[in-house]
């Protein structure tokens, strides 16, 4: 059973904090709410593919599965790993929330 | 996008010159023609601002173009007993056994089978996800006739099952029964069936146990429709069993009143060590196992009372058979070498190449053999040093499949990164699993094989693991100019301390996890001898492994008690098969690993690396060699692998846990993050303060001592130690530290 701690939306703070500093360490409040979003079922897993070896990724999600291959997302693609766990946070952001995230 | 097409293997890891090993290779389409070449590894790490991946080829035979080809794997585990007097003429039929199926809903699976199908003679009984237990019966004309119990099994629970076929009448009758006992229990049951026409039993095909096979390939019977789960004393009569001979036949000897039917009835609570299945009946028609199910497990009659195997072998007379256990892929070799006489001792490969593909199957060639009537075998070493190649940590590693079935996200607290590899090895559940896997049944799994591409074994692996990590320290040693043999875990299992004394200083990987009682008492003995030993690593000597003379390139694990471990064995299950021996931590044996190197597991995390801070320990005259030229407090921070060299997994002294009285901490790490956290095997409550920011446990240590006859002790205490060594094209403090301490343990001044 994956985590059930809590994300309030209102907290974009700590969703700046982590678009600055997207691969940490995070602040104890961040890092509460990142291993929320981590801390999900194997089956429809994101994950980064790579396309370009240390240069290139696509985003997926993974079948969850032995023998299954993974769904590739279409065009989402990242020329760094920074970018893409930006992209997964926003996405999980909403998906734990149902607010989309605005951040100015 | 890249996609991984090509991988293969040797059938041998470690090669003196004069000897010979093969390479298998398996080409998907697309790749028909690939380039070999066999090439000494010198660096493997690609990532920007790393080494990169370098090599120097060794002219050979072996270079050359070769043609591609698919391969196919046949994995499961299953038993096979050739057909004998003791099946011949069979007109009527008595069969039983217990079973444990584990995934009984998954599909039809057998239970035992001897059945020519083309000419539709023979048996077989089977368990259906919808109707249980299942006769067939050839009918003499290419088919067979099947008769269904009706009742579908329990998973995960004992049944005791038998089937008969009486052709006198025509009657067949099925009955399963659950040995445990349940309230509305609706599994358990008979049925009687007549036969239409007179069934043809006898039959001069093989017959399994926990597999079908519609014919041969290799030699022997292609298993198929493979049983997952534990089977106990399965039992072949040529004549129907009553309820009374059922009982009789469940466990102990054959009754003198039923051995003139009795066909077989094996008892698999003998030759645990062995591939072998024993006939108790007086036809003796014994059976050899395929790819390694699990022996030493619990029956249905266990009790609890005894845990060992050894003690109570008529309560573990249970086989786990599995559709996804491999011991040897059987390809047919592509290419083979001669090592040549003059070979220098190093890491090899295999290097395949077509077009954007390749592959490493690496190996080692070790200094030659010293000859057995030599005295004065040390001369036989060509270096003063000699790295130590973990193959049983690579083993135990060997095709995890974590990453693409799971994403270790939270491990890693970062995103996971797939690689064609990943998705390559998620291609070809035939290629079996690492020891951090579950079997396709859920149970742990704790056998490996290297006679298999273990896929995450390769120098330029993208995850920076085992052999592609340990790339950076082949790396700093090609960097400066040492001369050093290569051997590996293998070799010192088999030659004992032997061939450790021919060395002035032994040097470990950085994850030397993976420990057989052999390289224990090998390594500790050479520490005790005079030996200088350099644990370039974290978590080592962890496990206890055992080896099979009889069966090389597998091995056996336990993961017993505790231990960060993602799986757990079976109570009762604790011993291992292959040697009798208890599994599990060897901190559970009595032998930490602080009593061996000075420091043991601790913590791990896997998402920033730390630093170390020198120690008032350091400041010792006895350290002071260590720290020649560092006038730098903080040490190690920075590194390829998080960015320090106090990463991944960490190892800290404890006198309490053996660290020798005079061992000196050098060096510690601190300021670890939240991710990494306390091994459990050493949490007594849990509290809230776990990570690396609460918890003051969290750290390494590097600590230096001396050990009898002039010999020492130099131990990292961090797999992330390596990862710093390139840094600053080598001109680091971790690489200077390095670099002093090898520099001392060659010079043969005793240390103490
Ligand atoms: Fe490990």
């Amino acid at each position: 059973m994956p985590s059930q701690y809590p994300i309030d939306p209102s907290r974009t703070d700590l969703a700046h904090e982590f678009m600055a500093n997207p691969m940490g360490p995070h602040s104890a409040a961040l890092q509460r709410i990142v291993t929320r979003m981590r801390d999900t079922e194997a089956a429809g897993r994101y994950v980064l593919v790579t396309r370009v070896p240390y240069q290139e990724w696509g985003l997926a999600q993974l079948s969850g599965k032995r023998g299954v291959d993974l769904t590739m997302i279409e065009d989402q693609v990242f020329t760094s790993i920074e970018d893409a766990e930006r992209a997964v946070f926003k996405l999980r952001w909403e998906l734990i929330t149902g607010v989309p995230l605005a951040l100015d | 996008m890249l996609e991984k097409k090509i991988a293969g293997y040797s059938d041998e890891i470690s090669v003196a010159p004069g000897e010979r090993i093969r390479f298998m290779v398996s080409c998907e389409a697309g790749v028909d023609r690939y380039q070999a070449d066999i090439v000494r590894l010198i660096s493997g790490d690609r990532q920007p601002g790393g080494p990169g991946y370098r090599d120097e080829l060794l002219p050979t035979s072996v270079s050359g173009e070769y043609h591609g080809r698919t391969q196919e794997t046949y994995c499961g585990s299953y038993a096979i007993v050739p057909h004998g007097p003791a099946f011949a003429g069979l007109a009527d039929l008595g069969l039983q056994a217990a079973i444990f199926p584990t995934l009984p809903s998954l599909r039809r699976a057998c239970v035992i089978a001897k059945m020519d199908v083309e000419a539709g003679r023979g048996f077989a009984l089977w368990t259906d996800p919808a109707q249980g237990l299942v006769l067939q019966l050839g009918d003499g004309a290419g088919g067979v006739q099947e008769f269904a119990l009706g009742r579908p099994l329990v998973a995960r629970e004992w049944y005791l099952v038998s089937a008969t076929y009486d052709s006198a009448v025509g009657e067949v009758r099925l009955h399963q029964e659950l040995l445990n006992s349940y309230a509305r229990d609706e599994s358990s049951g008979a049925a009687t069936h007549t036969s239409a026409a007179t069934a043809a039993v006898s039959c001069e095909a093989p017959l399994l146990i926990a597999a079908a096979s519609r014919g041969e390939a290799r030699g022997k019977p292609v298993g198929e429709m493979i049983f997952n789960g534990r089977i106990e004393r399965p039992v072949v009569a040529s004549r129907v069993l009553d309820a009374g001979d059922i009982e009789a036949l469940r466990h102990g000897p054959v009754a003198p009143n039923l051995r003139s039917d009795i066909c077989a009835a094996w008892d698999f609570g003998q030759a645990f060590e062995t591939d072998d299945i024993i006939d108790i009946s007086p036809n003796r028609a014994h059976g050899r196992l395929v790819n390694l199910p699990i022996r030493a497990v619990r029956g249905s009659n266990w009790t609890g009372d005894e845990l060992s195997f050894h003690h109570a072998p008529d309560q573990y007379a249970a086989i786990h058979f599995l559709d996804d256990s491999l011991y040897d892929c059987e390809w047919e070799p592509d290419f083979e070498l001669e090592i040549p006489a003059d070979t220098p001792s190093g890491l090899y490969a295999a290097r395949l190449r077509s077009g954007d593909q390749e592959d490493h199957i690496t190996f080692v060639v070790r200094p030659p053999r010293e000859l057995s009537e030599r005295a004065d075998a040390g001369d036989r070493a060509t270096a003063s040093l000699a790295l130590l190649i973990p193959t049983a940590s690579y083993m135990a590693y060997g095709n995890a499949r974590g990453a693409i079935e799971v994403g270790n996200e939270l491990l890693a607290n970062h995103l996971t990164v797939i690689s064609p590899e990943m998705r390559y090895l998620n291609r070809h559940p035939d290629y079996g699993n690492s020891m951090y896997d579950d079997h396709n049944d859920g149970t742990g799994v704790c056998y490996s094989s290297r006679l298999r591409p273990l896929i995450n074994i390769r120098p330029t692996h993208p995850w920076l693991w085992q052999l592609s990590a340990d790339m950076h320290i082949v790396e700093w040693l090609e960097s400066q100019d040492i001369a050093f043999d290569v051997i590996t875990d293998e070799d010192m299992h088999q030659d004992g301390v032997a061939l450790l004394e021919r060395y002035s200083c032994v040097m470990t990987c950085s994850h030397p996890e993976y420990y057989s009682t052999p390289m224990w008492d090998a390594l500790h003995a050479f520490t005790q001898r005079g030996g200088r030993l350099m644990y370039m690593g974290g978590n080592g000597f962890y496990w206890r492994v055992a080896y099979r003379d009889d069966k090389p390139g597998a091995m056996e694990m336990r993961r017993t008690e505790d231990g960060s471990r993602s799986w757990a064995s079976e109570p009762g299950e604790y011993y291992m098969a292959f040697t009798g021996e208890y599994g599990g931590l060897w901190w559970r044996a009595g032998r930490t690993p602080q009593s061996l190197v000075g420091n043991g597991f601790i913590a791990q995390g896997f998402d920033h690396s730390s630093y170390f801070r020198r120690t008032a320990d350091s400041r010792d005259p006895r350290a002071a060699f260590i720290f020649e030229g560092v006038d730098d407090e903080i040490i190690g921070d920075f590194g390829l692998i998080g960015g320090g060299a106090a990463g991944l997994e960490l190892d800290s002294a404890s006198r309490a846990y053996g660290t020798p009285p005079h061992a000196l901490v050098v060096a510690t790490s601190e300021q670890h993050t939240d991710a990494y956290i306390r091994v459990n095997e050493d949490i007594g409550h849990m509290l809230l303060s776990i990570g690396g920011q609460d918890d003051p446990g969290v750290h390494a240590d590097v600590v230096f001592f001396e050990t009898p006859r002039g010999g020492a002790v130099f131990s990292t205490g961090s797999i992330g130690w390596s990862s710093a060594l390139f840094h600053n094209d080598h001109d680091n403090n971790i690489s200077r530290i390095t670099r002093n301490v090898l520099n001392r343990f060659l010079d043969p001044t005793p240390l103490a």
